[in-house]
Parts: C-alpha cells; sequence; structure tokens
C-alpha cells in the first residue's frame, strides 16, 4: 500500500540525509527503522507522511504519488503519531482523541455527534474508555502513546507511522504499548516505527529497515537483518545476538574487557 | 457497569461546560441593559427599554422627555456598544493568540499592533486631528506595524512564526520610542495630556461615528474566530501535527493573525490602549469552561465584553473623575491573573 523508491533527500545540497531508500509496507505489517541517531531516520518518516518532499526517488500511496493527495485525503490514509510531548493547554483525552477527525471535517466544522462516538470507540480499542475526561497532561507515558494511537484510530487511516514510542517508557509500559500495537497490526493496520531498542524489532517487527548514514544497510526479515554483522556494521559496535534455541532472544552489545 | 456509569457522568460534563460557555452569551446582553440604568443621572429601567424600543417602534419614545432619550440613546448607547464589542474583541483575540502560539502569556498585542496604534494617535493628536481623524489614524498605523513585522519575516524562509513574532516585538518596541518621542516634542499643556489620556484607553468620547467600523470588524473577525475554533486545538499542538492531522497549519494561521490585526486595531482606535483584556479573561474562561476553544471561545467572547462593560462602569459612576480605562483594567485584572495563577494549575 505505500512504496518508496529510491528515496533521496538532502537539507543542505553537499550533505545527503537520504542516499536510495526503497521500502514497500503491505497490509497488517509492523516495520521497524534501525540506525544510529542521525542515520536518517526520521527524515524518512517525514518523507513517507508527506511533510518532506523527496529531492529524487517517489513515495507512492496506493499507487499514486503521495504529494498528488491533497493534505487532509493523506491523513485520511497515513497518521502521525509523534514521540511524547507536552501540549501548552490542558486537553481532556477526549478532546486530543478527537482532534484525529481533523481530516474528515471541513475547516469551519466542528466535530459531530459521530465523530464523539468514533472517538470514545477509539479510546476504548486501546483500552482507556475510562480516561476520557481524565486531563491528557496528567498521563503516565504509557498511557499518553495509548491516546495518541487512538487519535490514529480516530483518524481512520490505515497506515500509522510511530516515532520512538518506546522513549521514555518503562518496559512494563514498551510491552504494553507495542502489545497495542500487534494487536492492531493482527487488524489489518500498518505501522511504521522508528526506536533505539532493537530488542524491541526482535519481539515485534515483521520488517527491519537497518540504516546508516542515509542508506539501507539491510531489509528483511528480523532474522535475516538482526545478525551480529548488521548490527554490528549499523551501530558501529561489536554487537552478540543471543539465542535461545533456534530463536533469537536478545541483542547486546559487546563490552570491551 | 460502574464504569459506564461514571462515563455518563462525565460526559455530562462536558455538555455541562458546553451549556455554561454558550449560556455566558446572555451575560452581556444583561449588562449592556443595566450599564444604560447607570450614571450620574438616573434613568428608571422602563424608560430605557421603551428608549430602545423607539429605535424599532418610534411611538415607544412618547412620553420620555427628550433629556432622557439623549442621554440613553446619543450618549449612553453608543458608549454601552463600544465597551461589549472592544472587551469581546480584545478577550477573543487574547484566545486564539494563546492558541496559535501555544503560549498563555501572550495576547493579540504580541505582534505590535497596539504600540503603531498609540503611534498612530500620538501623531494624529500632535497634528491636531479631530476624533475621527484620531481614530482612522490609530486604525492604520496598528495595521502598519503588523504588516511591517510581517514582511520583514518574510526575508527569512525557516521558521516564520518565530521571525515573525521576533518582528512583531521588534516593531512593537520600535513604534513605543517614536510615540516617546511625538509626546516629548508634544506641547505639555494641551497636547501632551491629551495624548497621554488616549493611550491609558476610555470610552468618554465613543459616539455613534466610531461604531460602524468597530462593530462590522469586530462581529466579522469574531464569526470567523467561531467558526475556526476547534481547529484552534489542533494549532496550539504545533505545525508537525497539525500537518500530519491533514491541515495547512501556515496559512491558517496567517488568517487568524489578519482577523485578529484587524479586530485588536479597530478595537484600540475607538477605545486607546486597554491592557490585560486579551490576557486575563481567556485565563478566567479557561478557569470556567476548561481548555477545549470549541468552548473557551464563547466563553472569552461573553467574559471579555462582560469585564469592559463592567470596567467602565466603574470608571462613568464610581469615581467622582472618570479613571482611564487602562488604569482600572490593570489595577482589577492583575490581582485577578495573580489569584487565577494560583487556583488553575491545573488547567495549562
Amino acid at each position: 500500500m505505500l512504496e518508496a523508491e529510491n528515496l533521496y533527500y538532502a537539507y543542505t545540497p553537499d550533505v545527503p540525509a537520504l542516499r536510495g531508500i526503497s521500502l514497500t509496507l503491505r497490509a497488517g505489517t509492523i516495520l521497524y527503522l534501525l540506525g544510529r541517531n542521525g542515520c536518517g531516520k526520521t527524515t524518512l518518516m517525514n518523507c513517507l507522511s508527506g511533510v518532506l518532499k523527496p529531492k529524487r526517488g517517489a513515495v507512492r500511496l496506493y499507487g499514486r504519488d503521495l504529494h498528488s493527495y491533497t493534505p487532509a485525503e493523506r491523513a485520511r490514509q497515513v497518521g502521525l503519531i509523534p514521540q511524547l510531548h507536552t501540549p501548552a493547554f490542558n486537553y481532556s483525552v477526549r478532546e486530543i482523541v478527537l482532534m484525529g477527525r481533523a481530516p474528515h471535517l471541513g475547516l469551519f466544522a466542528s466535530p459531530s455527534r459521530l465523530d464523539y462516538e468514533i472517538a470514545d470507540a477509539a479510546l476504548e480499542s486501546v483500552g482507556l474508555s475510562s480516561y476520557r475526561e481524565r486531563p491528557y497532561t496528567q498521563l503516565s507515558g504509557g498511557e499518553r502513546q495509548l491516546v495518541l494511537i487512538a487519535r490514529g484510530l480516530a483518524q481512520q487511516c490505515r497506515i500509522l507511522l510511530m516515532d520512538e514510542p518506546d522513549a521514555h517508557l518503562d518496559l512494563n509500559n514498551q510491552l504494553r504499548v507495542m502489545e497495542r500495537v500487534v494487536r492492531l497490526a493482527a487488524d489489518g493496520l500498518s505501522f511504521i516505527v522508528t526506536s533505539h531498542l532493537p530488542n524491541n524489532a526482535l519481539a515485534y517487527a515483521h520488517e527491519v529497515l537497518l540504516m546508516k548514514r542515509g542508506a539501507m544497510l539491510a531489509y528483511g526479515t528480523p532474522a535475516d537483518v538482526l545478525s551480529e554483522n548488521l548490527l554490528s556494521a549499523a551501530y558501529d559496535l561489536p554487537i552478540e545476538v543471543i539465542r535461545e534455541g533456534e530463536r533469537l532472544r536478545a541483542i547486546l552489545p559487546r563490552r570491551a574487557s | 457497569m460502574r464504569i459506564v456509569a461514571l462515563g455518563r457522568s462525565r460526559a455530562a460534563a462536558s455538555g455541562f461546560r458546553q451549556a455554561v460557555a454558550y449560556g455566558s452569551l446572555a451575560l452581556p446582553v444583561a449588562l449592556i441593559l443595566i450599564s444604560l440604568l447607570l450614571g450620574l443621572y438616573e434613568i428608571r429601567i422602563e424608560t430605557v427599554v421603551r428608549a430602545l424600543l423607539s429605535l424599532v417602534v418610534p411611538q415607544a419614545a412618547e412620553g420620555i422627555s427628550s433629556t432622557e432619550l439623549t442621554l440613553t440613546l446619543r450618549i449612553r448607547l453608543p458608549r454601552v456598544l463600544a465597551a461589549a464589542l472592544i472587551g469581546a474583541a480584545l478577550a477573543s483575540t487574547g484566545a486564539a493568540f494563546q492558541g496559535i502560539f501555544k503560549n498563555p502569556l501572550v495576547d493579540s498585542n504580541l505582534l505590535g499592533v497596539t504600540s503603531g496604534a498609540g503611534f498612530g494617535a500620538a501623531l494624529a493628536l500632535l497634528l491636531g486631528g479631530t476624533a475621527l481623524v484620531v481614530q482612522g489614524s490609530a486604525f492604520a498605523f496598528g495595521l502598519l506595524a503588523v504588516m511591517i513585522a510581517y514582511a520583514g519575516s518574510r526575508l527569512y524562509s525557516s521558521a516564520p512564526l518565530i521571525v515573525l513574532t521576533l518582528m512583531g516585538v521588534l516593531i512593537g518596541s520600535f513604534f513605543t520610542s517614536l510615540t516617546a518621542l511625538t509626546k516629548y516634542v508634544a506641547d505639555p499643556l494641551n497636547t501632551l495630556p491629551a495624548i497621554t489620556f488616549w493611550l491609558l484607553g476610555g470610552l468618554t468620547g465613543v459616539t455613534w461615528n466610531s461604531l460602524p467600523l468597530l462593530a462590522v470588524i469586530t462581529l466579522g473577525g469574531s464569526a470567523f474566530l467561531w467558526a475556526i475554533r476547534w481547529r484552534l486545538n489542533i494549532l496550539s499542538l504545533g505545525d508537525a501535527e497539525a500537518t500530519a492531522l491533514g491541515m495547512n497549519p501556515t496559512r491558517l494561521k496567517l488568517l487568524i493573525i489578519l482577523c485578529a490585526t484587524l479586530m485588536t486595531a479597530a478595537a484600540v482606535a475607538v477605545g486607546g490602549a486597554i491592557g490585560w483584556i486579551g490576557l486575563v479573561v481567556p485565563h478566567a474562561a479557561r478557569l470556567l469552561v476548561g481548555a477545549d476553544h470549541k468552548t473557551l471561545l464563547p466563553m472569552s467572547l461573553s467574559l471579555g465584553a462582560s469585564f469592559l462593560l463592567v470596567i467602565d462602569n466603574i470608571s462613568r459612576t464610581l469615581l467622582p473623575a472618570e479613571v482611564p480605562l487602562g488604569i482600572l483594567t490593570g489595577l482589577v485584572g492583575v490581582p485577578i491573573l495573580i489569584v487565577l495563577l494560583r487556583r488553575s494549575q491545573t488547567v495549562w
């Protein structure tokens, strides 16, 4: 459904941020983007969400150039779940989720009863129905991340881009958020997830794209991509992959001593 | 079962907020009527009602003395209407600016419109213009200040809104200096007091002549802000999220800034530099109905109109000599803001 072909992007002419990235996202897939800080993960996300226009190459959504969609049309298909943030004003959880209805409404329209029902249903499907009237800023990090996922659901898009959903979350909350993502993917939603935690890619990804200095180092199933050689090259660090029988279990940096 | 019941009662709570916000629109209407009764010359309520009716049905004025009729319709009504319109304009544009600049401590003077208008008025007073010339000059210079700030910000391609804010603050200071210059060269016996009084704000000189422009701009601008009020929620999350939610945040923000600038310039041109309303009233409104701009904007409109009506009534009646509005809004507004900041730590 979402395809990128040979993407190039550069913020300044001589320093390319993306060099020839291609990927194909199918329905119900969780794709992890891994790589060091500054390797181009965020730039790639911005190109895929339509915020940035690639200098060369193309992003296609259902076979059509992403930039031929109007912003509202695009937002009905592709949603962005930002990193944890604190809004300047203290909106209730329900108001935050309701904002997902924006691409479905005219500029001068306010949400109708139907929009409220869709927002409430979205909250219910992340298990936070009882949080509707709670102030968003008083929620824990994991709960906020779930609320932002609910906003993506209220947006009724088919693809959700998640920018480091596991940052700032404890192990329990990481699991809570990602298990929800896995369940939604089983229902046919697709996710592209950036992360600095390769272990989460091991646990939840269907596909992994490993990046280094704006280029693709490897792209494929976790079993193929998350190898000691490729990870060590990506992170410029000797890395050990711990196995449990045939299954990969954990990814750990190897210390010098 | 318990959770379902809880959900319902809380949904009712948000419906209650909406009822409060829309219901509050009746408050300024009632206050307008009450304000017409107040003044050194006492007028009974039935006289006021009949005088107002006579605007539609001329026979209703029969038996009312011409003094009372003139006082109600020619002197008090334009002033009271101006107070309501100016209060509504300053408060609603303050709420809109706080939303789009993601900052609860700004008002619509952020981009220098009031400072520009102040210089426009001071210049016209220095050159001996009539009341209408002073108003026109204030309006024009208010717009000019924001236009210069906007043109300056276009020189930079990145982060236009941040540069625009910076330019606004700079241009505002520049016009404040120009105003100081006009005061410095003004005749200390008559022109200087006139400029000083104008800058402190007041509605003493308001006649029907001032009202049409003020009314058209305030009502039109409020209608626009009302129509996009839900979008203010999304704009207040920042450009990246607004874009991801399918909006064009830059274009909508520019439209809001244009609308708020026109409204503020019109308000300041008629009422002078009345501070604090754009800052204090949205906070009070947020405390009553929450941060959601869907209810916050109607609440700001009615509280702003009501606040300035009350302040102007105090200025007109309570003290032997009229106290400029800018002084009263500060004296009343600052303590209110301090109390609100203390009580409402959870609202933003």
